[in-house]
């Protein structure tokens, strides 16, 4: 699975006036969970479709195991999509559905039954999709991207509409996955739903990349070295630190925020000028707080651009 | 990755829908259904005697049948007229009968339609197929097979056979001053017609073959002259009168034996007289008198329905219900986001709409195909119960009717299943398939008939023609037009038509497809 990639170069799409993809680029590495995220309209579906093939970009393109999606052989060997759970003819039932894709690719009927298997779906299968509830549609919809057996997966908000439960069951079979070697791409307008699970996140907005990294370089990015000291005699304590060369700011009666200096040296002096203190803290910033930093100039821009356009 | 996963992908979503698979059987069900009720509002027959009391002396009789008038077929199965006049003599063996016609002449009734034809209301006149000649046959039961040679009202000299087979001789009319001299020469099956402009140098217009000819035939001298649509188009009868001089009968054992009768001119007959015929004999000379026809039967002089003329609603109601079956088969697709699915399993669009076009357009004919297989026996067995007149039709021209119905509903779903990818909403697209598909049939219904022609000839109605087949004939001068029951094409002709508008939406569907985001 070493060519297992997704390689998406320069993407750019327009919609009429609104500018969808404006050089969307990043990769997909096999091996990993790489989470992409961004607000809703940030492209994140519009990329997807675009790696897909169904949508065509103006610009750029999107490689799926070192091809265009057009290219490949057998599609759903290469790569399983869940891009809309809710696209089923009501009337016909998940083994069917599921048949008529493995038909499409020269599967037998057996596979089938291995991935409703997978996915638990068990003797629900044989009644109608109509009559599903959203979350058994989630797992329809994973049984047929796992259909192929395939080294990329590709998942648009495959957390939607889960119950706890099958958040927990989503979130192991993506570590797994990634475990036997796949490249797992998957999306989310929701940063806290990747914590834990996604080794590599690209953050979106407005149609481009605004961050590309692993989930340890992000966090240790926006929480550069910022450490918050508990002391009795907050007034000693800053003018000790300040010697030392860092900034502090008082938050409260015993509270002191301190940047310049990591939490250890912080601590060697302290206790080197005999203040007294209660805590040392290195403040950690959350994928959330990440997140928020990157989107808000976009997320901004969006009400912005929507206001004109009502005029 | 060939087509073939494609298409049982395609054929496997569609078979897996039970909506579908059951508006295909009700539509096959429909389909036999109307064409029962169709032919079982068609009733034939007549009333005869006396009027019932109290009603207008022109009311129709109460004693009241279903029938129809006698059609005799002819050698190879189809319907014929055999009606003429005929002045006969026997003949065993080899022989030759001669004559020279020097004059054909004719008239034409011009009665009211309310009052029978009659000799006392006619006009001069001579039907251009009117015919007057020498005939031979192993028997005079209508629809036997003959052969003859003819002086005809406006298509000269001409031999014919077996009521299809034609040569044409000198053109020209007859008179006394451009008499025709006529000769039959019969040796063993095969008959040969001569004709002579001055009784001495003679040319051979036409062989014939009859196979299994009996030792003893009957030679003789006929008239016949057949119904005109020249002044009207529900046609009317005419007699010919032609005079025969120098009748030379060459061959074993003439008596001069010569006996004059009326052949299909009874009561019974279907075929159309102006007034019974008469003959006059004086030594070598004949004058003789003829209203009829020998050539093929045209409808509707023999008042004709055929295998298929049941068959057009229930098949006009079967294409409703697949233009909606066909058209889902994809706009569901757009509606439910579906197609996305389906082209990251097949990247290749023009290969899905190909694989839906041959899933859809196969189950339509197949449904076609059924529904007609059925629908056409039991429409004749109603029809015939009611006393109609049912056009024989070879089992080859039902396999056609029957492959026809399937290729209509066929090339209608596909053109449709092409509406619908191009339009990608059901109501839409069902709404511009019956429009463009049913529409046209229904509205010529109502038109005059120029349009309605048009419509048949234009529009994806033409593909309707594959339910004409009643007989055509050069040799018969009579309008096939569709008040007749001809459509204005011939069923390839018309299913060709269908074809275009079909390739014609397909090709705007491929084009779109591959251009459109899914």
């Amino acid at each position: 699975m070493s060519n297992a990639t997704i390689e998406v170069e320069g993407l750019r799409k327009r919609f009429g006036p609104a500018q969808a993809l404006d050089g969307m680029t990043f990769t997909v590495m096999p091996g990993r969970v790489t989470g992409f995220v961004g607000p809703n309209g940030a492209g994140k579906s519009t990329t997807i479709r675009v790696i897909l093939g169904l949508d065509a970009p103006d610009e750029g393109r999107a490689l799926v195991c070192g091809q265009t999606y057009q290219h490949i052989r057998h599609p759903l060997s290469q790569v399983g999509a869940l891009v809309d759970a809710a696209a089923l003819q009501p009337s016909r039932s998940a083994r069917n559905h599921l048949l008529w894709m493995a038909r499409s690719q020269g599967m037998p009927a057996s596979r089938v039954d291995a991935v409703i298997e997978l996915v638990g779906l068990g003797s629900a299968a044989r009644r109608k999709a109509g009559g599903y509830s959203l979350g058994m549609r989630q797992r329809l919809g994973i049984a047929a991207a796992m259909l192929g057996d395939p080294p990329v997966i590709i998942m648009d908000e495959p957390f939607n509409g889960m119950d706890p439960e099958g958040i927990i069951w989503m979130r192991k079979l993506l570590r797994s996955l990634s475990a036997e070697g796949r490249a797992i791409l998957v999306s989310s307008h929701l940063m806290s739903e990747l914590q834990d699970i996604a080794d590599q996140v690209v953050v979106i907005g407005r149609g481009r990349v605004l961050a590309d990294a692993s989930v340890d370089e992000l966090i240790a990015r926006a929480s550069g070295d910022e450490v918050v000291v508990r002391t009795p005699t907050p007034a000693e304590a800053a003018r000790a630190l300040q010697r030392a060369g860092t900034t502090v700011e008082i938050i409260d009666a015993n509270t002191l925020s301190v940047s310049g200096l990591p939490a250890q040296r912080v601590v060697e002096i302290l206790g080197q000028t005999h203040v007294p203190f209660s805590e040392v803290t290195a403040k950690r910033a959350t994928l959330e707080d990440v997140y928020l930093k990157l989107t808000s100039g976009e997320v901004e821009f969006r009400a912005d651009q929507e206001r004109e356009a009502r005029r | 990755m060939g087509f073939v996963p494609v298409f049982l992908s395609e054929w496997t979503k569609f078979r897996t829908v039970r909506g579908w698979v059951i508006s295909l059987v009700l539509a096959a069900v429909l389909c036999v259904a109307f064409t029962f009720v169709v032919a079982n509002g068609n009733n034939q027959g007549g009333c005869t005697g006396p009027p019932a009391p109290g009603s207008g002396p022109n009311s129709p009789g109460t004693n009241c049948y279903t029938g129809h008038p006698f059609v005799p077929n002819g050698p190879d199965g189809e319907a014929v007229a055999d009606s003429y006049e005929f002045v006969e003599h026997p003949l065993t063996g080899d022989g030759t009968l001669t004559a020279q016609v020097t004059s054909l002449t004719g008239l034409i009734s011009n009665g009211p339609a309310s009052v029978a034809p009659s000799l006392a209301h006619t006009q001069p006149g001579l039907a251009a197929w009117a015919k007057a000649g020498i005939l031979l046959t192993p028997n005079t039961t209508q629809g036997w097979q003959y052969a003859a040679i003819m002086a005809t009202g406006s298509h000269g000299v001409r031999f014919q056979y077996n009521y299809t087979h034609d040569q044409a001789g000198q053109p020209g009319v007859v008179s006394a001053g451009t008499p025709r001299w006529l000769r039959l020469t019969r040796t063993g099956d095969t008959i040969t017609g001569y004709e002579s402009t001055n009784g001495t140098i003679w040319r051979q217009i036409g062989i014939a073959h009859l196979a299994g000819l009996p030792p003893t035939v009957t030679i003789g001298l006929f008239v016949t002259s057949p119904v005109s649509f020249q002044s009207s188009s529900l046609g009317v009868p005419t007699q010919a009168t032609a005079a025969f001089d120098d009748i030379t009968l060459e061959g074993n054992a003439v008596s001069n034996n010569w006996q004059g009768r009326s052949i299909g001119t009874s009561s019974q007959d279907y075929y159309p007289t102006l007034a019974a015929g008469s003959y006059h004999r004086s030594g070598n000379a004949l004058v003789l008198s003829g209203s009829g026809d020998i050539a093929l039967a045209v409808n509707p002089l023999a008042g004709g329905d055929t295998a298929s003329s049941s068959l057009w609603f229930g098949l006009l109601v079967a294409m409703i219900l697949i233009i909606v079956v066909a058209t889902m088969f994809i706009t569901v697709e757009y509606r439910r986001g579906l197609i996305r699915t389906t082209f990251t399993a097949t990247p290749r669009r023009g290969s899905v709409l190909a694989a839906k076009a041959v899933v859809v357009g196969a189950i339509a004919f197949v449904t076609g195909v059924l529904a007609a297989a059925v629908a056409i026996p039991l429409g004749e067995h109603i029809l015939n119960t009611n006393g109609n007149y049912i056009f024989p039709s070879s089992a080859l021209t039902v396999a056609s009717i029957i492959a026809g119905s399937g290729a209509l509903l066929g090339l209608t779903a596909v053109a449709v299943l092409a509406l619908g990818t191009i339009l990608r909403t059901s109501a839409s697209a069902v709404t511009a398939g019956i429009v463009v598909f049913v529409f046209p049939y229904i509205v010529s219904t109502f038109s005059s008939a120029a349009v309605g022609t048009w419509l048949f000839r234009l529009s994806p109605a033409a593909g309707f023609s594959v339910l004409g087949v009643l007989p055509r004939s050069a040799l018969v001068s009579y309008p096939g037009t569709m008040a007749n029951g001809y459509y204005p094409l011939t069923p390839w002709a018309g299913l060709l038509v269908l074809c275009a508008y079909a390739a014609l939406s397909l090709g705007i569907a491929f084009f779109v497809l591959r251009r459109r985001d899914a």
